[in-house]
């Protein structure tokens, strides 16, 4: 056994040692050499506009809603189910916020956009609850349950107002879509970089203090200061691109824009959820052997409906995301959300036969899927072209993530 | 005897529609004792060992463990009554590595709460070397191991937690000789340290080095209970095919 390890590794070439090494999963890799390859292919393709600060930062807000819904959707899929009702919940939650705020609540007082807020992700979370009750504990297939939930919350997003379109929200909730003055400005923007580069400098010294104090090998320096040196570069990038966009007949800067500041504390929590957590863990074993799970004592009933209650939760924020966005409550919100956010996980490298998939790919599918469909927009594609493309893309990556498998055996 | 036995499963009967698959079967099991399960595939010797395990519910019947009348709805009542199961299926959880497997659902957490990976790596790595000297790779996900390594995770996680009992369902069917005799060596220790072992096996070597006393089933129904020494590997073949002793039988040791 030993001897044969030893000569695996001589025969691999110096690039896959490096990037064993590392720690780095290749097929992360494989995806931000496919995100690289979109971008600077969109923009020689638009003469530059795609890599501008103003199109990234639209991006970035764009990728927020997807992105923040991908993450429970990784969640779902990991553990062999599917949730095609999530751009119904968004609708549905949607029109409840805008219908309660607008309408039931005077619009301008300054508890009622906090508590709508609450109420919105409270309704979320309780449909998701609802729906994984009857596939955890009635044992009906999520595919069924959900595409009723599909049909039965884009039925009732239509009911609240009886499809009438509820406008303007209120001022302060505004700004959670990230519209003109929905970002933090440049000063702010950087405090939080410089915070995020001490916070990842903590973790890799914490991690490579463990790993001494276990006697496990430490990572090689070289790579552990190159690993830093990147992650530096990309917070130091995204806070400039952030910084370099601003306000219409102004030089004041942007800064990050609230939406993607949400989507990255999402990220940051359903990271630690997932790596940290015994529920994490739990959703993993459910999907690589479910049989196994449960007679190692995991309650499979329960962790399933947390998953689905976890979902409509993340549908409830991209709710509130969405209508602040628009700044109204219109019923087709998040309509055929669903299949991006399907798209989004999977393109990430979520396996839909459960049991692997990663938060941080789901992101980056999620950028990648609406790099796409921006730079499709900016070609003068209209929505027929961009449907085609993105069908043809999710088919692809499926195939991908087929032949990726195979290779593995 | 004297000792209260740690399992005692009394008339133990479960039915699929018209199929009993255990019928009024009764068996016990003393500390520092190895009891054999024999039988064809579909005798209902894994049957009787899941409801043990908690991985079936008992449709009539009695368990005792310590004397004392229990029951086991799910795998978790099982375990906290110091019940400890090897499945044949192994029951591995393919894409986690050995660390999580050994632990899944019972995790080892940092004073914060959280799962804690090194530590569950340490432990691990100390007992996988303990069954196995050269298991090296156990941070790589059990689907990239070899039969013999995931039957060592699974061993692994059952002896890990000091279990009292422990059923081993097939424990070498996937196993090389030297892993077999790892194994059979580890039976031994365990049961030299006062654990009481249920062995499901169909080697007859294994069964007659291992067991202190044998159980064969025949269609849901034990077809005859003996000390180790009352009879031969042809006697068991005997009550394994036509669920009865040859004619002339009698007790080997007298």
């Amino acid at each position: 056994m030993t001897n044969k390890n030893t000569a695996v590794t001589k025969s691999e070439n110096a690039l896959s040692r490096l990037i064993k090494a590392s720690e780095l999963d290749t097929r992360m890799l494989a995806m931000v050499g496919i995100l690289v390859t979109v971008w600077l292919g969109l923009n020689l393709a638009t003469d530059g506009i795609f890599l501008t600060a103003r199109n990234l930062y639209n991006l970035s807000v764009q990728s927020s809603v997807v992105g923040i819904m991908a993450t429970g959707m990784v969640l779902v899929i990991v553990a062999r189910h599917i949730d095609l009702s999530v751009g119904s919940i968004v609708g549905f939650t949607g029109m409840m916020i805008a219908w309660l705020q607008v309408e039931m609540f005077p619009v301008t007082a300054a508890w009622n956009w906090p508590f709508t807020v609450v109420i919105g992700l409270l309704l979320g979370a309780v449909i998701g609850t609802l729906q994984g009750y009857w596939i955890a504990y009635k044992a009906i297939p999520a595919f069924v349950v959900t595409l009723g939930g599909l049909l039965i919350y884009r039925g009732a997003a239509f009911m609240v107002t009886d499809g009438r379109t509820v406008a303007p929200m209120n001022t302060d909730y505004q700004l959670l879509g990230g519209g003109i003055n929905g970002s933090i400005g440049a000063t702010w923007s950087s405090v939080l970089g410089i915070i995020a580069i001490f916070f990842v400098a903590l973790l890799m010294y914490r991690s490579h203090k463990n790993r001494i104090n276990h006697g496990f090998p430490a990572k090689p320096m070289a790579i552990q200061l190159a690993l830093f040196l990147i992650s530096v570069a990309l917070i130091l990038g995204f806070v400039w691109v952030m910084n370099s966009y601003n306000k219409p007949r102004s030089d004041i800067a942007r800064g990050i824009p609230i939406p993607v500041l949400i989507l990255i504390i999402v990220v940051i929590a359903m990271t630690m959820l997932t790596k940290l957590t015994r529920f994490g863990r739990y959703v993993f074993a459910i999907g690589g052997n479910p049989e196994a799970a449960e007679l190692s004592g995991i309650d499979v009933k329960k962790v399933t409906m947390i998953i689905f209650a976890l979902m409509g939760l993340l549908c409830g924020i991209a709710a509130v995301i969405t209508t602040a966005r628009l700044n109204a409550g219109v019923n087709s919100m998040g309509l055929m959300i669903e299949l991006s956010v399907i798209a989004a996980a999977v393109i990430g490298g979520t396996s839909l036969n459960g049991g692997s998939g990663s938060i941080t790919g789901a992101i980056l599918g999620a950028v990648i899927m609406q790099s796409l469909e921006n730079g499709m927009v900016l070609l003068g594609a209209g929505s027929a072209e961009r449907q085609i493309i993105i069908g043809l893309v999710l088919i692809a990556a499926v195939w991908f993530d087929t032949l990726y498998k195979a290779k593995q055996r | 005897m004297s000792v209260t036995p740690l399992i005692e499963m009394k008339n133990i009967q479960k039915r699929f529609g018209g199929v009993h698959a255990v019928e009024d079967v009764s068996i016990n099991l003393y500390p520092g004792e190895v009891v054999g399960i024999l039988g064809h595939n579909g005798a209902g010797k894994s049957c009787l060992m899941k409801m043990l395990a908690g991985a079936m519910e008992l449709d009539s019947g009695e368990i005792l463990v310590n004397g004392q009348s229990v029951t086991i709805n799910n795998p978790r009542d099982s375990r906290d009554l110091g019940i400890e199961t090897i499945y044949q299926s192994l029951a591995l959880a393919d894409n986690l590595n050995a660390p999580a497997n050994l632990f899944l659902g019972r995790e080892l957490l940092t004073a914060m709460g959280t799962l804690d990976d090194s530590r569950m790596e340490v432990a691990t790595r100390k007992v996988m070397h303990r069954l196995n000297p050269n298991f090296s790779n156990i941070t790589d996900p059990v689907r990239s191991m070899s039969g013999g390594q995931r039957q060592v995770v699974a061993i692994g996680r059952a002896i890990y937690f000091n279990a009292k009992i422990l059923v081993m369902d097939e424990p070498t069917a996937a196993l090389g000789p030297s892993e077999t005799a790892m194994v059979t060596d580890l039976t031994k220790q365990l049961k030299s340290e006062g654990i009481g072992i249920f062995l499901i096996s169909h080697d007859m070597h294994d069964v007659f080095e291992l067991c202190d006393r044998v159980m064969v089933m025949k269609n849901g129904r034990n077809v005859g209970a003996f000390h180790i020494d009352e009879v031969t590997p042809d006697d068991i073949l005997s009550l394994i095919i036509i669920g009865k002793l040859p004619e002339d039988w009698q007790p080997r040791n007298q």
